[in-house]
């Protein structure tokens, strides 16, 4: 088939619409979190004290963290699956749950601890916590990086790290509410490792995946 | 060059709001720049330039594959050199060749003398082979014959929707073929 030809079938298919990156992203997620949900549902469960948590500020601080990661990284993956977009000038969203969880440091530091720092670091909850928010992750990260299959990222295991930090961002939220574990010590620790774990994976399906 | 990357975004403004012929006429006028780019690119690494008709061809299809990722408020030229760059680099991986491609490569400046042919390239016909019949079939119609969807429906005894879905299925279905083969 000569170029001419080939041309002459892709402008008769010019009435086909495909979606937006951005509506196919979200339906994926929408079909994804039921998943995660019933793992949440069936393995972990909310803590039994979540009434007397939510009077505690660094609770609620850890939803803000996981949730200042998993919206920027929609945004960011969004915008890198355009096929010119680069990173710069939207990475330091990325930073948003770190200043955040460094200010929450900061503020547990000038309060009179109520356990040493290392019991608030180590917590109860470090291992289930690595096991759960990358289990949680999984389901959220195959739809994100359905979503983004849809698109055209340069740069594939970029992208699909951006899935993986996006799938561990709502994992994490959801199992924010589980751990009883509420320092910011410990959420910068393990949170951080298990966010890790799922961006690595991602980072690696994506750079198969996500190439078009 | 400004005029000619305004006229390309109008146009592909154009076929984005449904004109057949815009998208036509965006998609010849760019093949020449694409097919001058790939032979420089191919040159730069040391490649014989007889594989820069299927990078066009590629890069074509990613176009109109992946064009809803196009933001109308912006320029097309960029977005088009990217995918432009994008298959290039993969073309030369897939030969096992380190990767320098230059930026400038599909960069927004034009060459003198820019080849007009057209010409044919092996990959697409090859994997138009691999087809399901029916796509291949409509593919062959529209594409070699020039028959108008219509035409098309009425000698496959099809409806014209169906043979919309067959020609959109077959594109994609070469396109996932030259990327994983």
């Amino acid at each position: 088939m000569d170029t001419d030809q080939l041309i002459r079938s892709l402008a008769a298919d010019n009435a086909h619409r495909a979606p937006r990156v951005g509506a196919v992203l979200t339906m994926a997620l929408l079909v994804a979190a039921p998943l995660s949900i019933l793992i949440f549902a069936t393995f972990l469960g909310v803590r039994a004290d979540v009434m007397s948590a939510m009077h505690n500020p660094f609770f609620d601080m850890k939803f803000a963290v996981t949730l200042s990661l998993a919206i920027p990284a929609i945004i960011v993956s969004l915008h890198l699956s355009r096929p010119e977009a680069l990173l710069r000038g939207w990475g330091w969203l990325l930073l948003l749950p770190v200043g955040l969880l460094a200010v929450a440091i900061g503020s547990e530091a000038m309060m009179a601890p109520a356990m040493p720092m290392t019991m608030r670091l180590m917590g109860r909850n470090s291992r289930v916590c690595l096991v759960a928010i990358p289990a949680m992750s999984l389901p959220l990260l195959a739809g994100a990086l359905f979503g983004l299959r849809h698109g055209a990222p340069s740069r594939p295991a970029l992208a699909g790290a951006l899935a993986g930090l996006v799938s561990a961002g709502l994992a994490a939220t959801l199992y924010a509410s589980h751990c009883t574990d509420d320092s910011p010590l410990f959420v910068a620790t393990w949170y951080t490792l298990a966010t890790a774990v799922v961006t690595a994976i991602g980072a690696l399906v994506g750079s198969r995946v996500l190439r078009y | 060059m400004r005029g000619r990357e305004d006229e390309w975004t109008g146009l592909m403004r154009s076929a984005m709001a449904g004109d057949d012929a815009a998208y036509h006429r965006l998609l010849k006028a760019v093949t020449p720049v694409l097919r001058a780019a790939a032979r420089r690119g191919l040159a730069r690494a040391g490649q014989p330039p007889d594989q820069a008709e299927d990078i066009v061809q590629e890069i074509l299809l990613a176009v109109h594959l992946k064009r809803h990722t196009w933001d109308s408020e912006a320029p097309f030229a960029p977005w088009l050199f990217a995918i432009g760059r994008n298959k290039l680099i993969d073309t030369l991986r897939r030969r096992g060749k380190r990767v320098f491609v230059n930026i400038d490569d599909f960069a927004e400046t034009l060459p003198g003398e820019v080849p007009q042919e057209t010409a044919s390239a092996g990959e697409v016909a090859a994997q138009l082979g691999t087809l399901p019949q029916r796509q291949r079939d409509v593919l062959q119609s529209i594409a070699v014959e020039a028959a108008s969807i219509k035409d098309t429906a009425a000698k496959f005894s099809m409806s014209e929707g169906a043979v919309r879905v067959a020609l959109h299925r077959g594109l994609a279905a070469l396109t996932a073929k030259l990327r994983d083969h």
